[in-house]
C-alpha cells in the first residue's frame, strides 16, 4: 500500500533556457528578429510600431482608430479583397493597439505565407482609410462602446486608468462622442508618420524557412524606405501627487461592485521590479495568493480577485481587481487593506515564501510553452531597452529573496492609503 | 497529427499518453463523463458546483492547490452541459505530484462542510458576475428553455437559479461523487515531456487500486421534434437591441455536425464571411453578427446572434438574417467559398498542435466521443463535406418551425 498522505519527492526547476533570436538589421534600418523553432509548418510574423508622443491626448483615439481600420483598404486592395485573401489562405491577420505599440500580426501556414506578404506590405505602406469605411467603423464602435459601458468592470478599469495617469496618453479611453471627432485626414497623418520602416521592428517565429526569411528581408527591407521620425516627446510619464481617493460610481441596480485599487509604480527597468513582482505574486498573483485565500476561499465574497503590475515603456501601474457582492463591497476594501498591511508589518512565513518561489519558477517554465511565448518574453525586455539576461537576474532575485526583503519591498511599494480606489456599483453595509 | 498510446487499467480507467519532447512541461488532464445534462431538474448547477468542491481537499490531502503550487504547478477545470474537465500543468520533472493529487480526489473527497458553504457563495457570485450583472448576461437562461422543452440542455451549466445552488447539501455532494466520479466514467490524458512506460507505472501506482465503482448509464429524455416556431421578447436595461435565433441540429457524432460547422463558418468566420460582409458592411444593418454551434454532444443548437444598428427594426434585422439563410438553401455554395472555410479549419488544427494542454483536452474529448483517433480524422471529415451537403442541411435546419427567436430589447 502506498501512503497517500505523503507527497511524492519533487524537484526544483533550476534552469530555464530562453531562445536567443537571430538578429539582423535590414537595409532600411528595420530590426528583424528570427526565432526559428517548432515542429509545425507555420509562422507568426509581427510588425511592431512604437506609439509616438506620450503627451498628446488626441493621439490615442487616432491610434485606436488606426489599428481598428488597418485592414479597411489600400491603394491596391479594397477591404473586402484583403479579408477574402486572408481567409482563403487560412491565415489570421490581426491589428492591435496597446499602450505603447501598434502592431500587425500574421499567423499562417508556411505554404501560404508568400502569397500573403504582398498584402501586408500594401497595408503597411499604402492604406487609404476610405471615408465610407470610417463611417462604418465609427457607427459600429459607438454601439459596441455603449454596451461595454454597461459593464461595471469595464467602467472601473477606465476610471482607474484615467485617475492614476491623469494628463498623459496612458490615461485615455474613448468616450462615445469622441468617435464623432474622428477625421480621416488625422488618421492618415498619423499613419504616414508612425507606420514607417523607421519605426518598425519585425519578429518572425515558428519554422522559419530560408525562403520566408529571404522574402521578408526583400519586401520589408530592400523595398521599403524609411522616413525620419520625430521622437522628441518621448519621456517617462509624470507620477503626479497621488492621494488615495475613493471614487464611487453608483449603479443603483448593481448586484456586484467592480473594484480597482492601485496606483502608478516602477517598470521593468527599475532594479526593484523583480522583487515587486514576487511580492505581487504573494499578494494576488496566483490561485493560492493572500487575496484569493482570504477573500474568495475563506469568505466567499467573490468569484475571483487578483493583482498585477503592468510595465509600460514610459511608466507602470499596480492594480488589484475584483467583482464582489454589493453587500460586501466595503468589507472587501477592508480586507484588501489588511492584506497589504500584513505584508508590510509581518514577515512572510518561510514555507509560504518557498512555495511561491517554486510556483514562480514553474509558472515561468510553463509560460515558455512554444516558440511564440519565447517571442513575448523577448519583447517584454527588448522594448524597454533590456536583453534576455534580465530573466536570469530576475530568477536570481526571486531565489535570493527573504522574508525581510519582501517586507522592505512591501513598505516601499505598497501603500494602501495612497492607492486610488475605484468602485463601480454600490457601497452598502 | 497527434500521436498517442492508450491503455486501460483493471478498474476501467482509460489512459492516453502523448509524448511531446519539445516542452519541459507536462499536462495531466482528466475528463469526467458528467455535465449539467446529468442533473436533476430541481438541483441544477450542481455539476459545476461540484467541480469547485473538487478543489476543497481530498481524503488524504487537506489542500489541493498548495502542494501543486509548491512544485511549480497550476490547475483549473471547467464544466459544460456534457462534461467536467480538470487539468494540471506542471514541470514534467514533477509529474508524479499530479498523479498523487488527482488520484486522491478520485479515491474520495474530504467532504468538508466549510468548503461546501464557501463554494456555494463563490458560485453564487460567479452566477451574478457572469449571468446577472452583465448586459445580456441572462440570455442563455432564456434561450435554452425556449429551444429545449424536455432535454436537460434546457438549463445552463450555472443552473436555472441561484436558489438551486444555495440548497445543495453535503449528502448531495456525496451521492454525486459516488455516482459519477469513478474510474469507469473518466478518461485520463498525460501529455508533454513524458515517457509512456513511466506513465504506465505511475497510473498503475496511483489510480490502479481505486475501486471501479458502478458504471453510470445515462438515460436522458430526448428532445421531441419541434413543430412550430417559438418566439419570446425580453426587455431589459441594455443600451442596444439584440437578436438571437436558435435552430435544432444534429448531435456531435453525426456527419451533419461537420456540415453545420462549415455553414456557420461560411456565415460568420472571418471578415470575408457572408453575414459580416453583407449585413454589417454592405447593408449596414448590424454592428455585429455571428453564427456558431453550441457543439454539444446530444442534438445541438445552431445559433445566429446580432446587434441591429439604431435604424434597423427587429423585424428588418430578422428578415435580413432569413434572407441569408434562404440563400444557402436556394443556391449551392461555390467550390471556392467552401475551400476557403476548409482551409481555415486546416490551419486552426495545425495551430492547436502548438499547445500540449489543447492536445491533451482534445484527446480526452475525442476518446469520449468514441475514439481518440477521431481527433486525427477531423480534417478529413470536414474535407468530405460537399456543396450539396451544405444546401441540404441548410434546407433541413433553417425552417421556421425549427426556430426559436428571442428579441432582447432595450428598455
Amino acid at each position: 500500500m502506498i501512503d497517500r498522505t505523503i507527497a511524492p519527492q519533487f524537484n526544483v526547476v533550476e534552469e530555464v533556457r530562453l531562445l536567443q533570436p537571430e538578429h539582423e538589421v535590414l537595409q532600411n534600418g528595420v530590426d528583424l528578429f528570427v526565432f526559428n523553432s517548432g515542429e509545425q509548418d507555420l509562422v507568426k510574423i509581427e510588425w511592431v510600431f512604437q506609439n509616438l508622443n506620450t503627451e498628446d491626448l488626441h493621439l490615442p483615439l487616432l491610434n485606436i482608430a488606426l489599428a481598428g481600420m488597418f485592414l479597411e483598404g489600400t491603394k491596391q486592395y479594397a477591404s473586402a479583397e484583403i479579408a477574402e485573401k486572408v481567409d482563403f489562405y487560412g491565415a489570421f491577420l490581426q491589428p492591435e493597439y496597446s499602450f505603447d505599440h501598434t502592431s500587425l500580426t500574421l499567423y499562417a501556414l508556411n505554404k501560404h505565407v508568400e502569397k500573403l506578404l504582398p498584402i501586408v506590405k500594401s497595408v503597411l505602406t499604402e492604406s487609404i482609410f476610405p471615408e465610407s469605411e470610417l463611417n462604418t467603423y465609427v457607427r459600429n464602435n459607438k454601439q459596441n462602446l455603449s454596451v461595454s459601458l454597461k459593464k461595471n468592470d469595464f467602467v472601473a478599469r477606465r476610471v482607474f486608468n484615467k485617475t492614476i495617469f491623469d494628463s498623459n496618453r496612458y490615461a485615455y479611453s474613448p468616450e462615445i462622442e469622441d468617435y464623432d471627432r474622428l477625421e480621416r485626414s488625422d488618421i492618415l497623418k498619423l499613419y504616414q508618420h508612425q507606420i514607417n520602416a523607421g519605426n518598425c521592428t519585425i519578429f518572425i517565429s515558428g519554422r522559419v524557412t530560408n525562403q520566408i526569411h529571404q522574402t521578408v528581408r526583400k519586401i520589408f527591407g530592400d523595398q521599403w524606405d524609411a522616413r525620419p521620425l520625430d521622437q522628441t516627446q518621448q519621456r517617462m510619464v509624470d507620477k503626479g501627487s497621488q492621494k488615495g481617493n475613493l471614487i464611487l460610481i453608483e449603479r443603483p441596480d448593481a448586484l456586484q461592485s467592480a473594484i480597482r485599487v492601485g496606483y502608478q509604480t516602477i517598470n521593468r527597468k527599475h532594479p526593484d521590479f523583480s522583487s515587486l513582482q514576487l511580492l505581487n505574486t504573494i499578494l494576488g498573483g496566483y490561485f493560492g495568493s493572500r487575496l484569493m485565500s482570504n477573500i474568495r476561499e475563506e469568505k466567499g465574497f467573490t468569484y475571483g480577485i487578483g493583482s498585477g503590475i503592468a510595465s509600460l515603456k514610459y511608466g507602470a501601474f499596480f492594480t488589484i481587481a475584483t467583482e464582489v457582492g454589493v453587500g460586501v463591497t466595503n468589507a472587501t476594501l477592508v480586507e484588501i487593506e489588511k492584506e497589504i498591511d500584513r505584508l508590510r508589518n509581518e514577515p512572510i512565513p518561510i514555507e509560504e515564501l518557498n512555495l511561491v518561489k517554486n510556483y514562480v519558477n514553474g509558472a515561468f517554465l510553463g509560460s515558455l510553452e512554444n516558440v511564440f511565448s519565447h517571442v513575448d518574453k523577448f519583447k517584454n525586455v527588448h522594448f524597454v531597452g533590456l536583453d534576455l539576461t534580465y530573466y536570469n537576474r530576475h530568477l536570481q532575485i526571486v531565489k535570493s529573496s527573504t522574508p525581510e526583503t519582501i517586507m522592505n519591498t512591501a513598505n516601499k511599494y505598497l501603500d494602501y492609503n495612497n492607492m486610488i480606489k475605484v468602485v463601480v456599483g454600490k457601497m452598502v453595509g | 497529427m497527434v500521436k498517442y498510446e492508450r491503455f486501460t487499467l483493471n478498474n476501467g480507467l482509460r489512459v492516453l499518453v502523448h509524448e511531446d519532447k519539445s516542452t519541459p512541461m507536462a499536462v495531466l488532464n482528466i475528463l469526467y463523463d458528467v455535465g449539467a445534462r446529468d442533473e436533476e431538474p430541481d438541483k441544477t448547477g450542481f455539476a459545476h458546483l461540484f467541480e469547485h468542491l473538487m478543489f476543497g481537499g481530498s481524503v488524504n490531502i487537506p489542500q489541493f492547490d498548495l502542494p501543486l503550487q509548491r512544485v511549480g504547478g497550476e490547475s483549473n477545470a471547467f464544466t459544460s452541459n456534457d462534461i467536467t474537465n480538470y487539468y494540471i500543468t506542471l514541470p514534467a520533472i514533477n509529474l508524479e505530484t499530479a498523479f498523487w493529487l488527482e488520484s486522491d480526489r478520485m479515491l474520495s473527497l474530504a467532504f468538508s462542510e466549510k468548503s461546501l458553504e464557501t463554494q456555494k457563495q463563490v458560485v453564487s457570485e460567479e452566477f451574478k458576475q457572469r449571468y446577472l450583472n452583465q448586459p445580456y448576461g441572462d440570455v442563455w437562461l432564456k434561450l435554452r428553455p425556449l429551444a429545449y422543452k424536455q432535454h436537460p440542455y434546457k438549463w445552463a451549466t450555472i443552473g436555472k437559479e441561484i436558489s438551486h445552488i444555495e440548497l445543495a447539501s453535503i449528502q448531495d455532494v456525496k451521492d454525486f461523487f459516488k455516482k459519477h466520479y469513478t474510474p469507469q466514467n473518466a478518461i485520463l490524458v498525460i501529455a508533454g515531456d513524458v515517457d509512456v512506460s513511466v506513465v504506465k507505472d505511475l497510473a498503475q501506482k496511483w489510480f490502479g487500486s481505486i475501486s471501479s465503482g458502478t458504471k453510470y448509464i445515462r438515460n436522458l429524455e430526448a428532445e421531441p421534434k419541434q413543430l412550430e416556431a417559438r418566439r419570446e421578447v425580453v426587455t431589459a436595461n441594455v443600451p442596444v437591441n439584440s437578436l438571437y435565433m436558435a435552430f435544432h441540429m444534429s448531435d456531435r457524432r453525426s456527419k451533419d455536425y461537420y456540415t453545420c460547422d462549415l455553414i456557420s463558418d461560411i456565415l460568420s468566420r472571418g471578415n470575408s464571411s457572408r453575414l459580416y460582409r453583407r449585413l454589417v458592411k454592405e447593408q449596414s444593418l448590424f454592428s455585429e453578427i455571428n453564427a456558431y454551434l453550441l457543439g454539444s454532444l446530444d442534438n445541438g443548437l445552431f445559433i445566429v446572434e446580432g446587434k441591429p444598428l439604431p435604424g434597423t427594426t427587429m423585424e428588418l434585422a430578422e428578415n435580413a438574417v432569413w434572407e441569408q439563410l434562404r440563400d444557402l438553401q436556394n443556391t449551392p455554395v461555390l467550390g471556392y467559398e467552401l475551400e476557403k472555410v476548409k482551409n481555415k479549419i486546416e490551419s486552426t488544427m495545425v495551430f492547436a498542435e502548438m499547445s500540449i494542454l489543447d492536445k491533451a483536452m482534445n484527446l480526452a474529448y475525442f476518446e469520449l466521443l468514441g475514439n481518440a483517433d477521431m481527433l486525427n480524422d477531423e480534417v478529413v471529415k470536414y474535407l468530405n463535406v460537399s456543396p450539396e451537403d451544405i444546401q441540404k442541411t441548410a434546407q433541413q435546419i433553417f425552417q421556421l418551425e425549427n426556430s426559436s427567436t428571442l428579441f432582447y430589447l432595450a428598455s
